[in-house]
């Protein structure tokens, strides 16, 4: 057996109370190509900045090279070889790629003046180690982000690397730049340096991978050769779930059929998807799968009256209707829980009662004075339908766990008459637990007020298991689409492999 | 024992809020052990309450502003220009047409004034809104511009020579009590109301705390912000009405000093400046404190450019505390 570069030994972390991480251990040899495996708020994050030095570990120790490290910072970190590739890549949109490829090596050898021939020769020679073609010259923001990709992987092999962290790479790739990307984390194990892959994507680990850790709820749940686990059992113990949720299914009613919630017609908007068509049931839930940069969160936003489209028509119960702002949508019956809960969901210094009554504080007023007892009472409501597990409606958002701020974004629009729900990502960084409820809530909210539902997700299994249809969306238009049964985790997955 | 959770919970709430009250305590103890004879004075204290009222709205007016994250540094311009615009008002008529300067005639120039600051306020807020520029820029500009507009008005020197009414509003007593102060308590107590109980005071609350989840959210951003520059410049030109009607004088360089003052009061009185929290009351105490310092530095003896470093080491320190606060929670 080959030789520890890096030992975590039970590590520990708490943040306010909670447990991020709880006595993990991870060994990862040198040159070995390592996974991380977990769900969204499994802990992988934490874990990552730790090794970077971000976080400092409560409990537990760090050996390198078998030494302890006593008080690992992010600079003893790179000091010690490591590199991490975060999921926004930390590189300069505004510079171009020969000076994201440098910068970091004039800096430290603290120069003050820049010599533009040196600059480029650097950068040729990252490149070139790579083996990738990219314009020197180009501004970083105008490259794709598999571009932008291999300019920090390039970046990170420049500092003589010997760990690289990728945070979900593959995340915004076509299946081909995930087969470039593979080889070249190949090529970069075979220089000897290690390589940590933390995904969430089965086959993709499976593929790569020789030996693989998994977490759950902040703790280690099992390590061993990749060679040893097939799928389901890495499902298993990512989920800890044995039995897989029932999947949602969905007739449409006997009878006179009624008009669909939501019916999209030719939608267009230049750049950014073109001539999209769909309808949607009431009581239908509805997937949205894609790469980042297919164009469907331009879509969503189209649909609750943020970026109008340029062309096409939207009926909401067979009505076309005109979603100029968001004010049109709402009042229209569209809702939209928003990608990033944090930026765009939540006021997390406010009060729940607040961040719930937001969509609520014109029909709770008469000439806009609020009935503070209506609104009480309203709050309160939400509170007990959603299940939001708090003492007081008047408890801060910001002190919630991510699942029960996801409820407290979600219970606002049950105040408003929605009539479409739109869920971009509905359980990004929300734990296992409260996936599920979450999920059952979405199905309950689905059937008892007749929503038509548009979930928009990168987790393949979340749109399986709770879609009774699922679109597929790429470089702007609807490319396939799967009814019931035949919307298998499997086949949406192979078939986003395919995308090019 | 519910009863004590309950309580326990209202202090922390309003942490700041006591904090302040300790502090203006603290203030008043202090200067009366230092000169007693002379702060103890009731004549002390009444004066205290026709000089505060107008510091008090401006900075009532700063907070509102800063509630959406922005801040108003025309404030002292708007209030000017609002009490010049009355007196040039009043020498129109009064003078030249020879009219009696009667009830109606004041209240004439009182509703002129108020326009004058939701006019000026409207500008700030049309240039925040529509043209994006960031409110400390847009302020700042603005200022000078009705600074120049009221130098342009007087040619320089003091307006003087207003209605007996109209000085009323500043140096009146109603059953003992200063009008300037009864003003402020009314004006507080309205805005009070505005932004605990109204949409738009919960709508700036939001937008001050995460503006992009308030688009999100359906909230009119724009429109929401818009009022509140308005009604910053209405109180603002409240504050103008005062200041006039006390020294019987409009100029357009008056009270300067009462800009950094306001950021001071707004950010003593628990406003955050990055947006999303603040309250009438706090400001409230905020002035009274002040005040109560200010007047003990000047019995004390202490030169105005002392008291001037004085204020503004303060609010650095008041800043710097609040951020430490911030970051440690």
């Amino acid at each position: 057996m080959s030789e520890a570069f890096i030992e975590l030994r039970n590590i520990g972390k708490r943040f306010s109370g909670v447990h991020a991480l709880d006595d993990v251990s991870l060994t990862i040899n040198k040159g070995e190509i390592h996974c991380l495996a977990g769900e969204n708020g499994s802990g992988k994050s934490t874990l990552i900045k730790v090794i970077a030095g971000v976080y400092q570990p409560d409990a537990g120790e760090i050996l390198i090279d078998g030494k302890t490290v006593r008080h690992l910072t992010p600079i003893e970190s790179v000091r010690h070889a490591i590199q991490v590739i975060y999921q926004d890549f930390s590189l300069f949109g505004n510079l171009t790629v020969a000076e994201n490829l440098a910068l970091n090596t004039a800096l430290r050898a603290k120069r003050k003046t820049v010599n533009w021939r040196a600059v480029h020769a650097l950068a040729r020679e990252a490149l070139d180690r790579l083996g990738v073609e990219i314009d020197l010259t180009a501004e970083l923001e105008t490259l794709p982000t598999s571009g932008k990709q291999l300019v920090a992987i390039a970046r990170a092999l420049m500092s003589d690397a010997r760990l690289i962290i990728m945070d979900e790479p593959t995340t915004a790739l076509t299946g081909k730049e995930v087969e470039t990307l593979f080889r070249i984390v190949r090529d970069i194990q075979a220089r000897g340096i290690a390589v940590l892959f933390v995904s969430h994507k089965m086959r993709e680990m499976l593929d790569i991978s020789e030996r693989l850790t998994v977490i759950r709820n902040g703790r280690k749940v099992v390590e061993g050769p990749t060679s040893d686990f097939d799928e389901g059992a890495v499902i298993r113990h990512m989920t800890g779930q044995d039995i897989v949720a029932e999947p949602y299914r969905w007739s449409p009613p006997d009878g006179a059929a009624p008009a669909p919630r939501l019916e999209v017609r030719g939608l267009s908007r230049p750049g950014h998807y073109d001539d999209l068509s769909m309808t949607i049931g009431p009581g239908e839930i509805v997937g949205l799968s894609g790469l980042l940069g297919s164009g469907r969160t331009e879509l969503a936003l189209a649909l609750f009256g943020m970026q109008p489209p340029a062309a096409g028509t939207i009926l909401i119960d067979g009505r076309p209707v005109t979603l100029g702002s968001v004010r049109d949508a709402i009042d229209a019956g569209v809702a939209y829980v928003p990608e990033d809960r944090l930026s765009e969901g939540l006021f997390l210094t406010q009060s729940i009662k607040r961040n719930i009554l937001v969509t609520s504080l014109d029909a709770m007023s008469r000439w806009t004075v609020l009935d503070l007892a209506q609104g009480d009472r309203m709050a309160r409501e939400t509170v007990a339908a959603m299940q939001i597990a708090t003492p007081t409606p008047e408890k801060i958002a910001g002190e919630l766990s991510g699942g029960n701020q996801q409820r407290v974004v979600l219970g606002r629009w049950l105040l408003t008459n929605a009539k479409v729900l739109i869920l971009n990502g509905p359980t990004v960084g929300v734990d296992v637990g409260s996936k599920a409820e979450i999920h059952q809530k979405i199905r309950e909210l689905a059937l008892s007020r007749g929503l038509g539902v548009l979930m928009i997700s990168d987790d393949v299994l979340e749109l399986a298991q709770n879609c009774n249809r699922v679109v597929l969306m790429h470089r702007g238009r609807f490319v396939d689409e799967w009814d019931g049964d035949a919307a298998s985790e499997r086949v949406i997955s192979e078939t986003l492999k395919t995308l090019t | 024992m519910r009863f004590a959770v309950d309580f326990r919970s209202l202090i922390n709430r309003d942490n700041n809020i006591a904090q302040l009250i300790v502090m203006t305590v603290v203030i008043f103890i202090v200067m009366a052990a230092l000169s007693p004879d002379k702060f103890l004075r009731y004549y002390n204290f009444e004066s205290i309450t026709y000089i505060f009222p107008e510091l008090g709205l401006l900075s009532i007016a700063m907070m509102i502003a800063m509630l959406t994250g922005g801040i108003d540094l025309s404030v002292v311009g708007i209030a000017n220009l609002s009490g010049i615009m009355a007196g040039v008002f009043f020498h129109a008529v009064l003078k030249d047409a020879g009219v009696e300067g009667g009830v109606m005639v004041v209240g004439l120039g009182v509703v002129l004034a108020l326009s004058v600051g939701a006019v000026a306020g409207a500008l700030n807020g049309f240039l925040i809104t529509r043209f994006r520029i960031t409110p400390i820029l847009a302020t700042l500009g603005t200022g000078q511009v009705f600074v120049g507009l009221a130098l342009v008005l007087t040619g320089g020197p003091a307006i003087v020579g207003f209605p007996e009414t109209w000085a009323f509003i500043g140096n009146g007593k109603i059953l003992g009590v200063a009008v300037p102060f009864v003003l402020f308590l009314l004006i507080a107590g309205l805005m009070t109301f505005v932004l605990s109980r109204t949409t738009l005071g919960v709508n700036l609350m939001l937008i001050g705390s995460n503006p992009r989840a308030a688009v999100f959210a359906g909230i009119q951003k724009s429109r929401m912000i818009f009022y509140s520059y308005m009604m910053t410049g209405v109180l603002a030109s409240a504050a103008g009405i005062i200041l006039s009607g006390r020294t019987n004088a409009a100029k357009s360089d008056y009270g300067t000093s009462y800009l950094l003052q306001a950021v001071l009061i707004a950010v003593l009185g628990g406003t955050n400046p990055a947006g999303g929290r603040g309250t009438v009351i706090g400001v409230g105490i905020a002035v009274v404190a002040l005040m109560l310092l200010s007047s003990g530095f000047q019995i004390l003896r202490f030169s105005n450019h002392l008291i001037d470093f004085i204020w503004g080491a303060f609010l650095l320190l008041v800043i710097a505390l609040n951020a430490y606060k911030n970051r440690a929670r």
